[in-house]
This record gives structure tokens, C-alpha cells and sequence, in this order.
């Protein structure tokens, strides 16, 4: 199970970006957080992958209950949860090659040995050419790109994927392509799936389950405008 | 969602597609190659031609790497130094973008005969300053030169030794007018009057677009240029950006070149949809037979359009080729699974709109 109870998160303690979500995914279960931009689904995203710590609230991970760590956590922790952004560009070291880009995992957590034969078995996985792997961010597109951080996001086969916008940059053809190499993959190995975006249509037609922001926050007053004037020009013209 | 107020019946412009009227952009068999080390060279865009009429739109779709925002650079005179250019761009009174100098495009081209609708406005837009200093800006150097530099010098000169309140009276009246134009501008692209005194960041991305539109129409530019104006927006405020461009074009009888990857955006604005794949426009057709019935003709295109979750969520297969090495036939051969020989070793030209031997 991956769960997060009560989640208050943000940047800033007086105006959490998050506060009181509640979220529960079975292994192998897909759910679709559908939310406008701004309503801080992106940083429950991080929360949900170990990657930013909540102000409030408990998240349990596998029946780890992650709490009490300071700057990060556990690294046995961290490394079941895939986690792929909504901007290659910002997401990859411009000074790496891809091939290096999926291995750092690998290398971070000392399967160094295992490294050129995994890079090559998710490479033909996302569809990535062995050109391509000896290219720098700059030297190949975003889709090209995000295909290597999704890679670089299964190489150490996590038990859940998080997807932030994975696809919000991407053609239509690479997005159904991309979310076709996730599917694939679950279907593998049973992972469980926290795709966060914003196009119903799209979530709908990937995961087994949606969910509206709203949804989550449920006992707190719903996002409407007003609330925080950022939140009130997205959700109001 | 209902479109913003401001928006008329879209009708007139579109009833009738005019005949003979002057397009406003008629490209011609341009095409842009990069010249890289060694001799080699990328062709980032080749023997693209179509014609813009007043009030029409024109989507320009294709995967990222295809070559449409290499396009959009071209016409704005925004390639880099290693780029070289053939064919023509007309604008309606005859000038050609691709032979312009820079003098040229600078000062009556950029922002005046072709207005510009960036990619991420955030980042388009001057960071420490309010969306009302830039759009003041914009208008007095696009609008207000005449008479902002004029009547200063041309006013009546300052009784020698006396006050100079007449100076200061036509100063305050011109700052007046400017600030009465910028709030014109931001009302036309529908950016609230409330918050023009706000720095970007403060806005969220729909208001960002909607400044950095109306930047672009300040110079009433008879074409506008839209590179991915909806690229990481939520889906409403993408169809809401589509309305909004669509109506500042129809309704106003400009053009508009709408580059962009994003299907659901083109159908919402287009009235022709022109598909790229390799840096070749591969087809071109009226949007509504291109996303209703009959369909798109060209293979790629429905493969396109056959990977929106809408559809049959199927992505086309395999990758595209490198824009440095193409092959000698069709380039979507080695993706297409209807190609025989004849499509690995003759390259299709594009007739009747499009560019397929099995059309």
C-alpha cells in the first residue's frame, strides 16, 4: 500500500500548497489525480515519492510508515518509488549522456555491474536507438528526452510509479507511446501508478481509477476562487 | 465552457473564404538547412508552400523535432547564423521575409506586420516588471512614436524664463493616452483591468497568456504568429487560448500561424490544418474534413490523430528519422505499413494536398 493520511505540504508553512489530502493506492492499482494547475497536486506528487517532506500527516509506504526523517528518506524507501516529471529538460543533468542518465540510479546505489546490460533493455523498452543513448540533453527532443527519464525512472524496477504531467510537453503520438511503456511495465511486474495531470480525457482512458482533486481534500472546502488569488485566476477566467 | 465576452459571432470573415483576395502570407517552397561541422547539413525544413488569407487560420502540426518552430524562426527572421534559407515568404504588400535585412524586420516587421504569440508567456514576458509597464512600453514604441516623440519637440516652446506648465500639461496628457492604449490593449485580449498592475510571476498561466497576447496585438499586426501557445496548460484554458486567438483572427480578419503539437488546440482554432513530418509538409487540408469525415489521407497523419486518448490511443510506430540523414524516399516509409519500394526510393511530391503515393 502507498498511503498518505492528512497530508499538509508546501513551501511555506503560513500558505501550505497542500492541505489535509488523503490518498490510498493498492499494489498494482492505477489512479488519475485530475486537478487544475495550481491546486498543488504536483507537490502532493512529490510527497507521495519520498521526495519532499509534509508539514502534517503520515505517509506509509509498504507498511513503512516514512516519518521522522529530516532531509531525506531512507534510501530503501526512495527507491521503490519511480518518479518521472513533467519537464525532461529540468529533470536531466544537460552534462550527461542519456545512457549515463538511466545508469545514475545504478551507479548511485553501487549496481554499477549491472549498468550496460539494463541501459540496453530499457532503451529497447521506451524506444530509445543506440545513437541516441551516446547524445547529450541538448542533441535530442523532449520527447526523445523524456523517453530516457522514464527509463531512468524504471531502472531499478520501483514497485510504484509516480508520473507528474508525464506527457503535458508531449505529441500525441509519444504520450500514447510513453503510457503504453508504463502499462507494459505494471503489467510486469504488478507496480502500483500515481499518474498526477490534468486532462481527464487522457487519465481516464491510462488508469483504472480517477480521482478529482476535490476528491482528495474532501473535508476541507473545495478549491474554488478566492481562496488563494492564485487559485482563483486559474479556476476563474 | 462559453467563450469570453468580448468574443463576436464568428461569422462574416469565415462565410466567405475570399477568392481573390491577397493572402496575407503566401510561402513559397522555403526550406532552411543547417550547415554543421564536417560539411553535413541538418534539413530542418524543405519546400514548405501555403498561403494565408485574411481572417484564416492555419495550424501547423507535427511532432517536436519536425521542424515548425524552425519554420516560425524563418519568418521572423530569428535563425541562427548557420542557417541558410530558400524560396520566398510574401507578405500581402510584397515584402519578403526570408530576403529582408535585419534593419527591415526589426523596425517594421517584429510586432507590426507580424505579431508574435510566444511559447510560455512566463518566460516571455520582462520578470521585474508589471504587465502595465510592458504593455505602455510596447505601445509607445509600436504605436505612439509619432506623436510621443513629436509633441514634444513640435508643441509650442516654453515661454522663455516662464513656467512650464504647458510642457508639463501635454506630458501628463500623454502619459494619460498611453496609459488609456495599454489598457485598450490588455481589454482586447481580455487580460482584467485589475490586474495590470501585477508582475508576472503574480499571474497564473492563462493570465500570462493573455498578456503575452496582448503584447502581440498592440502592433495590429495583420498576421499573427502563435508557437505553442498552449503547450503545459490545463485542457480548459487551452481551449480558452484557442477561442481567444481564433476570435482575434476571425472577427478582425487577421491571419493566424498556429504552430503547435497539440491536436485538441488545432481543431478548436483551425480552419487548415497543415500536418509536417520531417521537415516536409506531408499534407494540408480543411480542418473539418481533416478531424471529422473524410479524415486525414496522408498514413502519419492518421497515425497522428489515432493516438489521441479520444481515439485509438495507439501510438504511431517506431521513431522519426534524423533531419541529418533522411532517406531518399517518402520519410515515413520506414514508419508506415502500407510502403512498398516505390515509397523507399521515390519521394511522394505533395499534390492535391497530399504527399503519398497510396493517396
Amino acid at each position: 500500500m502507498l498511503e498518505l493520511k492528512d497530508i499538509t505540504a508546501g513551501y511555506d508553512r503560513r500558505t501550505p500548497a497542500v492541505r489535509g489530502a488523503h490518498l490510498s493506492l493498492r499494489p498494482g492499482e492505477s489512479l488519475g489525480l485530475l486537478g487544475p494547475s495550481g491546486c498543488g497536486k504536483s507537490t502532493l506528487a512529490r510527497v507521495a515519492a519520498l521526495l519532499h517532506r509534509p508539514d502534517r500527516g503520515t505517509v506509509t509506504l509498504d507498511g513503512h510508515a516514512v516519518t521522522g526523517f529530516s532531509h531525506r528518506a531512507p534510501r530503501s524507501l526512495r527507491t521503490a518509488v519511480g518518479v518521472v516529471f513533467q519537464q525532461p529538460r529540468l529533470a536531466a543533468d544537460p552534462r550527461l549522456r542519456l545512457r549515463d542518465l538511466v545508469a545514475e540510479p545504478l551507479r548511485a546505489t553501487g549496481r554499477r555491474s549491472e549498468a550496460a546490460a539494463r541501459v540496453a533493455e530499457l532503451a529497447q523498452r521506451v524506444g530509445l536507438g543506440a545513437d541516441l543513448l551516446a547524445r547529450r540533453p541538448h542533441e535530442v527532443s523532449d520527447g526523445q528526452l523524456q523517453r530516457a527519464c522514464l527509463a531512468r525512472a524504471l531502472v531499478l524496477c520501483p514497485r510504484w510509479l509516480v508520473c507528474d504531467e508525464m506527457t503535458a510537453m508531449l505529441d500525441a503520438s509519444t504520450t500514447a507511446a510513453l503510457v503504453a511503456v508504463v502499462e507494459d511495465y505494471r503489467a510486469e511486474t504488478g507496480a502500483g501508478l500515481l499518474a498526477v495531470g490534468h486532462d481527464p480525457v487522457l487519465l481516464e482512458r491510462w488508469c483504472g481509477r480517477t480521482a478529482h482533486w476535490n476528491e482528495i481534500v474532501k473535508d476541507r472546502p473545495p478549491v474554488t476562487d478566492r481562496q488563494h488569488p492564485y487559485g482563483g485566476h486559474v479556476l476563474r477566467p | 465552457m462559453t467563450p469570453s465576452p468580448h468574443v463576436p459571432a464568428a461569422a462574416g470573415a469565415d462565410a466567405s473564404r475570399p477568392g481573390g483576395v491577397e493572402p496575407v502570407l503566401r510561402v513559397e517552397g522555403l526550406s532552411v538547412r543547417f550547415r554543421m561541422a564536417a560539411g553535413r547539413y541538418v534539413e530542418a525544413v524543405t519546400e514548405a508552400a501555403f498561403a494565408l488569407a485574411p481572417g484564416e487560420s492555419l495550424a501547423l502540426v507535427g511532432e517536436s523535432g519536425c521542424g515548425k518552430s524552425v519554420l516560425a524562426s524563418a519568418l521572423l527572421g530569428l535563425l541562427p547564423a548557420n542557417a541558410e534559407t530558400a524560396g520566398s515568404a510574401l507578405l500581402a504588400d510584397g515584402l519578403d521575409l526570408l530576403a529582408a535585412d535585419e534593419r527591415t524586420l526589426a523596425r517594421t516587421v517584429r510586432g507590426r506586420r507580424v505579431g508574435l504569440v510566444p511559447q510560455s508567456p512566463a518566460a516571455h514576458l520582462t520578470p521585474v516588471r508589471t504587465v502595465r509597464s510592458q504593455l505602455e512600453e510596447t505601445v509607445r514604441e509600436l504605436a505612439g512614436t509619432a506623436d510621443a516623440g513629436h509633441t514634444t519637440q513640435a508643441g509650442p516652446p516654453p515661454a522663455s524664463g516662464g513656467s512650464d506648465r504647458p510642457a508639463r500639461r501635454g506630458r501628463r496628457h500623454r502619459l494619460a493616452a498611453l496609459r488609456a492604449a495599454a489598457e485598450a490593449a490588455a481589454g482586447r485580449a481580455a487580460f482584467p483591468a485589475s490586474h495590470l498592475d501585477r508582475h508576472p510571476h503574480e499571474l497564473s498561466g492563462g493570465l500570462a497568456q493573455r498578456a503575452a497576447t496582448a503584447l502581440a496585438l498592440v502592433g495590429d499586426a495583420p498576421l499573427l504568429l502563435a508557437d505553442e501557445p498552449t503547450t503545459g496548460l490545463d485542457r480548459d484554458l487551452v481551449l480558452r487560448t484557442a477561442d481567444e486567438l481564433r476570435a482575434h483572427t476571425r472577427a478582425d480578419g487577421r491571419a493566424l500561424l498556429l504552430i503547435t503539437h497539440d491536436l485538441a488546440a488545432a481543431e478548436r482554432i483551425a480552419d487548415t490544418v497543415a500536418v509536417m513530418y520531417a521537415g516536409r509538409i506531408v499534407e494540408i487540408a480543411p480542418a473539418g474534413a481533416f478531424f471529422g469525415s473524410p479524415g486525414p489521407r496522408h498514413p502519419y497523419a492518421r497515425g497522428l490523430l489515432d493516438a489521441l486518448p479520444e481515439r485509438a490511443f495507439i501510438p504511431v510506430p517506431g521513431a522519426p528519422p534524423e533531419l541529418g540523414a533522411l532517406p531518399p524516399g517518402c520519410a515515413f516509409a520506414a514508419r508506415c505499413a502500407a510502403a512498398d519500394p516505390l515509397c523507399r526510393t521515390r519521394r511522394p511530391a505533395l499534390t492535391e494536398g497530399v504527399a503519398c503515393h497510396h493517396a
